[in-house]
């Protein structure tokens, strides 16, 4: 990272996760970027450049080349407006490209947006637009589904290290009383551990209130180069590191099934980056798709070793005052899911929590936090760590 | 599932003869086949392999509700399989009763339909797995004495 430029987020909006019944797919994308633009103080003529996270538009809404579409909406054209996508880590991934657009020189104050609408099509059409996020070939063709694919890791991870349902119940359960306090969040509302057994199988062992729901929304955050932003911005939130790591897209693929790899090397990256350690870090958004999908977020990135996320789980140490906060923004599973929008929301509750304006699920004395964005079973991995500037 | 007929054709090979490769370099099975060996890259050589028709369940899971395609299928039970040599291969397990379906257990390829192209109607088929059951002692002592006579 040495001869890359300090980056930061100057501000963050975001519409409500959910369904959308009154706002299409650029009105959901406009709407969080106006707020963000707002919240940063900027005009916003200062945009140079936009990078929009989203992962299958043209499969929820029949809309492409949604880059041009939404510069547009926002008044921005001709700035170059730049779609990324990597399934569920589209939005993770265009914060990294627009943070390295800064880095390396070419702009000095870019927007990062993701969205996704989901609801206007049936259930089995988003499920299996989001079965392409796994191999369509080897996967989908034979009646996998997404809850299919984290279920056949599941399986493996409770044999080899004992994990219970309970241990994953309690992922949900920790999830949801986080989202109660998170006025964007989709359930605003506490579930029980039995709730959560009883809640019929998808794919066993993964139950429904295991896995996270099907989500309207959209998020946005400006980046400014470090200089800018301390002239722009009171209190900004450095990026002070960015990785992003690959693996194979179908599980048959996968070295170990206990693991994801892509993790392992993200996190690893960026430990080394920025180098600090597991322990350095106070709070962390993972990608909860699943609860079996955290379990293995937070051994992976080595806040707990593999094996014990399950009964760290169950013992409160992820909760918003435990060792570690684990998803204080209620996660996938409390906040809501719209697949391309996730990655951008990780890092727009990042620069919530350490400005302390987080509210009742406030970190307290979170000094430094990471985002943990995973597309498909795991072939892809983006992390991000963040920390608050001095600037005084 | 709505993948296209061409598409559909262009994959019997593998679908009917799981028909993949092996790179003589590293002696990996690739399937479905690579185009190249992903571990010895410019210095392997992938010959085609017909894959083994046996293997052992690696995970598995009973899929409630199923994608697009699948509506009609009621629950199934999807496995990763592990075909030795470096291979392993996702299917349907069928044909077995449901506490023979664990992590270990042997399993052997059927030929099965899978699904339907959606609005053209056409049907695809490709490979399914059962579960084997070890002999019992008894079976083990019956085939003894029959070799015997
Ligand atoms: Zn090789």
């Amino acid at each position: 990272m040495s001869k890359l430029r300090r980056v930061a987020m100057i501000g963050a909006g975001l519409t409500k996760f959910g369904e959308h019944w009154n706002l299409s797919f650029r009105e959901l994308g406009t709407e969080a970027a106006i707020k963000a633009v707002e919240n940063s103080n900027i005009d916003g003529k200062e945009i140079e450049a936009m990078y929009i996270g989203c992962m299958a538009s043209g499969r929820f809404v029949g809309q492409e080349h949604i880059g041009a579409l939404v510069a547009d909406q926002l008044g921005l054209n001709p700035i170059p407006s730049t779609r990324v996508e990597a399934a569920c880590a589209s939005g993770g991934l265009a914060l990294r490209t627009g943070y390295l657009s800064i880095a390396s020189g070419e702009h000095d104050i870019v927007a990062v947006g993701g969205i996704e609408k989901m609801t206007e099509v049936t259930t089995a059409e988003a499920g299996f637009a989001l079965g392409g996020a796994g191999d369509q070939e080897t996967e989908l063709f034979h009646g996998a589904t997404f809850p299919a694919l984290y279920a056949l890791l599941a399986k493996v991870h409770m044999k080899q290290f004992g994990t219970t349902e309970e241990q994953m119940a309690a992922v949900s359960v920790k999830n949801h009383k986080n989202a109660v306090h998170n006025p964007i969040a989709q359930f605003r509302k506490e579930i029980s551990i039995e709730q959560v057994m009883k809640s019929g199988y998808v794919a066993t062992p993964l139950k429904l209130l295991d896995c996270s729901p099907i989500s309207d929304g959209a998020a946005a955050v400006i980046l400014a180069e470090i200089g800018l932003a301390k002239k722009l911005c009171e209190n900004p939130v450095e990026i002070i590191g960015s990785t992003h790591a690959t693996d194979s897209l179908a599980l048959t693929g996968r070295k170990s099934l206990t693991e994801l790899n892509a993790t392992k090397v993200a996190s690893a990256q960026l430990f080394h980056q920025t180098g600090l350690t597991p322990k350095d870090i106070d709070m962390a958004e993972v990608h909860d798709c699943f609860s079996i999908a955290e379990i293995l977020a937070i051994e992976d990135i080595g806040f707990f070793k593999k094996g014990q996320g399950g009964p760290a789980t169950e013992q409160g140490k992820t909760a918003l005052d435990g060792e570690i906060a684990i998803n204080p923004s209620g996660g996938l599973k409390g906040c809501g899911h719209p697949v391309g929008a996730t990655g951008v929301k990780q890092a727009a509750e990042m620069f919530q929590q350490l400005r302390g304006e987080a509210g009742g699920r406030q970190v307290k004395e979170a000094e430094i936090g990471l985002t943990h964005n995973v597309g498909g079973s795991g072939a892809t991995c983006v992390m991000h760590a963040f920390r608050l500037m001095e600037n005084r | 599932m709505s993948d296209g007929l061409a598409l559909n054709w262009r994959r019997i090979p593998e679908r009917y003869a799981m028909k993949g490769n092996h790179c003589t370099n590293c002696k990996q099975d690739y399937f479905p086949s690579r185009m190249i060996c992903p571990n010895c890259r410019r210095k392997g050589h992938l010959v085609s392999k017909d894959m083994p028709r046996i293997g052992k369940i690696v995970s598995y899971t009973k899929v409630m509700v199923g994608p697009s395609g699948f509506e009609n299928e009621g629950n199934y039970y999807l496995a990763l399989i592990d075909l030795g040599s470096g291979a392993k291969v996702l299917s349907q397990i069928v044909d077995s009763d449901e506490q023979d379906i664990h992590i270990g257990a042997s399993v052997k390829k059927m030929f099965r339909k899978i699904g339907e192209v959606e609005e053209k109607g056409a049907i695809t088929y490709g490979y399914k797995f059962k579960v084997v059951k070890p002999l019992t002692e008894d079976q083990v002592e019956a085939l003894k004495e029959k070799n015997k006579k």
